[in-house]
Parts: structure tokens; sequence; C-alpha cells
């Protein structure tokens, strides 16, 4: 049997709005996938410990303040330090066009913007994760 | 932004209409559906400002008076939060509405670790009394009611806004603060919460009776059924736990022994305006009769000062859409036409590049016209309650009230608004129903024009409100500032009383005023109660 994909949602940082994330969070699960949703407020070290405590194949971030660019910036920085580099890093939220390539370059392997069809998410990250068997 | 489900047959004719709220809406109504439904004109409806309010809290509406623009407007630092101040009213904004950054509704200082990337970036950073007194430098506050958007900490931004006012030689009876100050709805829909639910409504207890004492013209509460409409409830659901959180909060002041009638009309509401016309429209005109019956059955309220449901309703932040984003201008008013058809007493919109950033100034000012040319061009100032006795809008509302009962039954059930939410169950009704949403709206169910219909593929450029990383610098100074140059000892003595106030379970709000006026940060107040208080836990919704 294949291995379930196993993803975080999380909320970093001081933004409650969650309506996004735990949308999402749902349609993933109907996909099929094991998700484990952080709860709000949290720092890039609680993400970071969570997401190797869960051993979870993807970290998908909700930003909806604007503040993606220095977390995203910090997250990717303590990920290289711990040697995570083989969990994608996906982001969604209110993210502008303009940004998507400084993004990129920081290391976010997906951005999906507010809005981006569920199929599209769900499609994306079952090619991305290479699913042992 | 369509809501209502359209049954349409081959040839496009449309069979039933389902609104959100479940109601079906028929072809033609008739005077018989008011009899099947029991209208009786005298006990549903009667005259605007006599009992049960259907038609309106005051007897000729916005002949007498127009209602107050309140923009949310707030952003970086308080020299260009002041700055937009001035701007709107320049151009006949009659009312301010502030948005605080996350670290300040969070009771974090500017220069806290946590507050990194995000000082003065959707609101204004407040740390101390310092900050407002440039905010509101040249307002005229005996004129100019406040709005104050802040919940976890609003005692101390009451504290902080009453020791401005005294600071400009404003008499305290003459101002006027609507501080949000609803901890419940950001538990269920807003996330901006800090301590657990049962001190963090204690504190609203407390302004509550502080403002009843001291602050007479303060509604010293704006319950939101907004927000939790915003994560994904229906309107009926909207509401029906806004009513719910309200009565928790009455429950909390009459047990301190005070009569209904001692406090309550300082309750506000704040609502939300997009979605399908009619059931706005309906929407408000139930919620006014229930709000008046709630507190006449339930409590034996008894001044009809107490029974009047009054608020803001506008926003309609979810309706917006990032595509195609000049169509917002149009949307916004048709959401404020709701809001007129539904007698709001005081209104706000987002603004068309809301769903991008905060606004362009030029953004505030459109939104601000939409609420002109409404009053002024359009008629929505010739008579009270226009679409009184029309037979589809009198059975609407007779349903929606019905509907809105029902729901705040089911809360009852459970044992009230802090079992609810505690328990997570509002948390998870409102989660289930936003996924049900977007999947509809996914697949192309629910129509939103140039997002699922009417697309044009390439996304527009819009010129967007830029973020100064010197904001944050200039902020963190200025705080670092004010920590050296005030009296240290007498801010440490005041910090340590409020702390007392706080473990004996005292009213805080004379202890939080002192320490604001000798300049104690919001940080440093937040920290005194996280102690006491501890911190609230999420419950699991998953």
């Amino acid at each position: 049997m294949e291995k379930k994909i196993r993803i975080l949602i999380a909320k970093p940082g001081l933004d409650g709005h969650d309506r996004g994330a735990k949308v999402i969070a749902q349609a993933l699960r109907d996909a099929g996938m094991e998700v484990i949703y952080t709860g709000l407020h949290q720092t890039i070290d609680q993400i970071i410990q969570t997401a190797i405590q869960e051993d979870v194949d993807v970290i998908g971030l909700s930003v909806m303040s604007g503040a993606h660019l220095p977390i995203c910036e910090k997250l990717t920085q303590k990920m290289k330090e711990k040697n995570l580099q083989d969990i994608l890093l996906i982001i969604g939220g209110v993210i502008p066009k303009r940004d998507i390539p400084l993004l990129q370059k920081m290391g976010v392997h997906g951005i999906f913007p507010g809005g981006t069809p569920f199929e599209e998410s769900i499609k994306w990250i079952k090619e991305h994760v290479r699913c042992e068997t | 932004m369509g809501v209502a489900r359209y049954i349409k047959n081959e040839k496009d004719e449309v069979l039933d209409v389902i609104l959100q709220s479940g109601i079906h809406i028929k072809p033609v109504y008739t005077q018989k559906d008011l009899e099947d439904i029991g209208f009786n004109p005298q006990e549903d409806l009667a005259l605007p400002g006599e009992y049960p309010f259907t038609r309106g809290i005051h007897p000729m509406g916005y002949r007498s008076r127009e209602w107050t623009t309140r923009q949310y407007t707030g952003f970086g630092t308080p020299e260009e939060t002041n700055e937009r101040f001035k701007l709107m009213i320049s151009h006949g904004q009659t009312g301010l509405n502030v948005a605080f950054d996350l670290p300040t509704q969070m009771g974090l200082d500017s220069d806290d670790p946590l507050a990194e990337g995000e000082v003065g970036r959707v609101g204004m950073a407040v740390d101390s009394l310092r900050d407002f007194e440039i905010a509101f430098k040249d307002i005229p506050l005996d004129r100019i009611g406040v709005g104050l958007t802040i919940n976890a900490v609003a005692s101390i931004m009451l504290a902080m806004f009453q020791a401005t006012a005294e600071k400009f030689g404003f008499k305290k009876d003459r101002v006027s603060a609507t501080p949000q100050n609803d901890i419940l709805k950001e538990m269920i829909g807003r996330g901006a919460w800090i301590f657990p639910v049962q001190p963090a409504v204690r504190l609203i207890g407390d302004t509550i009776e502080y403002s009843m004492k001291e602050l007479p013209r303060t509604n010293p509460v704006s319950v939101c059924g907004y927000h939790i409409r915003e994560s994904g409830c229906s309107p009926v659901q909207e509401i029906a736990y806004a009513f719910q959180i309200a009565n928790t909060y009455i429950e909390e002041v009459l047990q301190r022994g005070y009569g209904i009638d001692d406090f309550v009309r300082g309750f506000t509401f704040n609502l939300n305006v997009f979605g399908n016309l009619w059931e706005q429209v309906a929407k408000f005109r139930a919620a006014r009769k229930l709000w008046a019956k709630n507190l006449k059955e339930r409590y034996g309220a008894k001044d009809n000062r107490s029974l009047l449901l009054r608020g803001i309703f506008g926003g309609g932040g979810y309706g917006m859409t990032k595509a195609q984003p000049e169509n917002n201008i149009i949307r916004g008013a048709y959401y404020a036409l709701a809001a007129a058809l539904g007698g709001a007493q005081t209104t706000a919109l987002c603004s068309f590049d809301e769903a991008y950033t905060i606004p362009t100034p030029r953004a505030a000012l459109l939104s601000l016209r939409t609420f002109q040319i409404l009053m002024e061009e359009i008629g929505l100032r010739d008579t009270v309650d226009p679409l009184a006795g029309s037979y589809f809008i009198e059975t609407l509302t007779k349903q929606m009230e019905e509907k809105i009962v029902e729901e705040m039954k089911r809360v009852d059930e459970m044992g009230g608004m802090i079992k609810a939410v505690e328990t997570g169950y509002v948390q998870r009704e409102v989660a289930r129903q936003a996924y049900e949403f977007e999947k509809g709206v996914q697949k192309g169910e629910l129509i939103k024009v140039g997002v699922n219909k009417y697309t044009e593929g390439e996304e527009m450029e819009v010129e967007l409100h830029e973020y100064r990383w010197e904001s944050a610098e200039e902020q963190i100074k200025r705080t670092q500032a004010v920590r050296r140059e005030r009296e240290n000892r007498k801010v440490t003595q005041l910090l340590k009383e409020l702390e007392g106030a706080a473990k004996a379970q005292k009213n805080v709000m004379p202890y939080l005023l002192e320490c604001c006026k000798a300049y104690a940060t919001v940080g440093e107040m937040t920290k005194v109660f996280k102690e006491v208080y501890g911190e609230f836990k999420e419950p699991s919704i998953f």
C-alpha cells in the first residue's frame, strides 16, 4: 500500500485568520493525506519542531497578514540549519504576484495564492512528494 | 459574490433559489404568504422607533440623522495614521475606526522579538500613551467617536484612550469610544486571543462596569457576528452566535449585582453585509426585533433604550475578490445599499484593493464616496425602512427570525456560548461550512464574477499600499525612548498594583488608567495579565 502523504498545515506568527488554513486542511484530508494542523500563533521554532516530531513530507504555511517574506526567510534558513531540505515547503494566503519569485529564490517550493483550486494544490503535492512504498 | 444556490433547467430558467441560511425563495409572493407564516403587522412590525424595532430604532431613521461613516484606518506609525485620519475627516468621514497592528492586538511591544516583521503592517503600532497622543493629535474627540478594533487587550486600549482624552483636556463624559472588545468571536473566527476564556470574559465585564460609571458615552463592547461570518458561518448563525456571545457578557455583568437596564444600552454590534441582498436586509430587520425580544423576555429589560440594536453594518470583506479588483467597487456599493436598507447606524466598507493589502488613500476615499452617493444622491434618506410591507421581505424576515431562534436554542442546549467555544463546537461548525462554501465556488455552483465565471485570464495591476520598514524602526526607537524617559520606579509600582488587582479579581480599569498615564507599555501590562491569568489553549477541531 502506498504510504499516506503527511502534511503539516501551519499558521506562523501573530495572524489569526485561519479560514483558509482550515479549508485547505479539510480538502487535503479528503484527498487522502494525513493532515496535522498546528493551531494559531506558532513561532518558526515550534513549526520546525512539530514537523520533525510528526515526520511530515510537507510543511504548508498559511499567511494572510502580508508578513510572508520575513517569515519564509527565517523558516527556510532554519530548515537548512536543521538539514530538513527533503521536506517540501509550500505557502498559501494573501501573496502578491510580485513576491512569488522572491519566495522561490528563498527556497519555497510551491506557492498557492488564495483562490487556487484544491485540485491544483493536491495534484502538485502528490507529484512533488516522492512516496516510499 | 453569489452566496445563494440557483437550481436551473436546461433552458437556464431558475427553478429554485436556496439562500445560505437554507431558506428557499419563491418566484412570487402574495398576501397569502404573510397569512401562512402568521405575520401580524402590529406585533411583527409596528412603527420605526417602536417595539419590536423591526423597522428601525429611530422614528425618523436617516431623516433625523445620516449614518456615521467609519472606515477602518491605521497603518505604520501613529504619525502616518494621524495623517490618514485627518484626510478622511476632511473628506466628510464622521467617525474613526482604528486599525491596530498584530503585535498591538496580541499585547506585544514593537521591540518584542515575536513582533518582528509585523510592526505597523496591518494597522498602527501602539506601545504607550505617547503613540495615542500622536495618533489623536488635533482630532476633535468631543465630536468624533472612535472605534478601537482591538479585543484581547481592549481594556488596556480603552484606558489608554481615556488617558489621551484627559491629556488633551476633553471631559470623560464628552468622549465616545467603541472598543471592539469581543473575545469570544476572536476565539471562533479572528484568532487574536491571549488569555483563557473565563478571565478574558471577566476583563470585558470590567470594561462594561467601568464605562457605566466613568465613561457614559462609551460603548464598551461591539459584539461581532461579522468575523464569524467572514470565517464561514451563515447569516442566521452570524446573528444567533452574536446574540449568545452578547448574552454571555450580559450575564457576566448581571452577576456583579447590576440591573440589565444599568448597562446594556452600551452594547453595540458589528455585522456583515456581503451576500444575497434580500437575505441581508431581512437579517438586519429580524436581528433588531430579536435583540429587543431577547432583552425584554430573557432579561426583563424595561427601559426602551436597552432594547435597541445599534451597530456598524458594513465591511463585506469575504465578498471581495482578488480577480478583477475593480468589480469590488461595484460590490461595495451594493453591500452599502444592503446596510442602508437594513437601517445601519454606522457603516464602513472594505475597499476594493483590500483583497491584496490595506487600502491606499484613493481606495479608502472611494468607499467613503459610496456612502455619500447613497445618502445624498440616490435617495436612501427619503423614507424609513422602505421595504417594509413587501410580501417577500416580511416573509423572509420572519423566516430568518425563526431560524435564528432555533440556532440560539442549540447553543442554549449546549450550556451557552462559553461551553460551545471551549469544546470547539462553533469553530468546527464554522470551518465545516467554510469548506462546503469553497467547494461550491470551485465547482461553480456559487457564482463569483471574475473568479469562476466571466474570467479574464491575466491579473490586472493595481496600485498597492507599500509597507515601510522604516516605520517599524521609528516606532521601536520611540518606545525605547519612552522607557528611558518615564519615571520607572513609579511604573514598576503601578504594574505591581495592577497585578494585585487582577489577582484579587477587582475591576482592573482604574489600575490600567494609572499605568497608561505613567507610560507603562501595552506589552508590560499584558505581561502582568499573562502571569495572573495564563493563556488560552485552542481546542483541536480536526
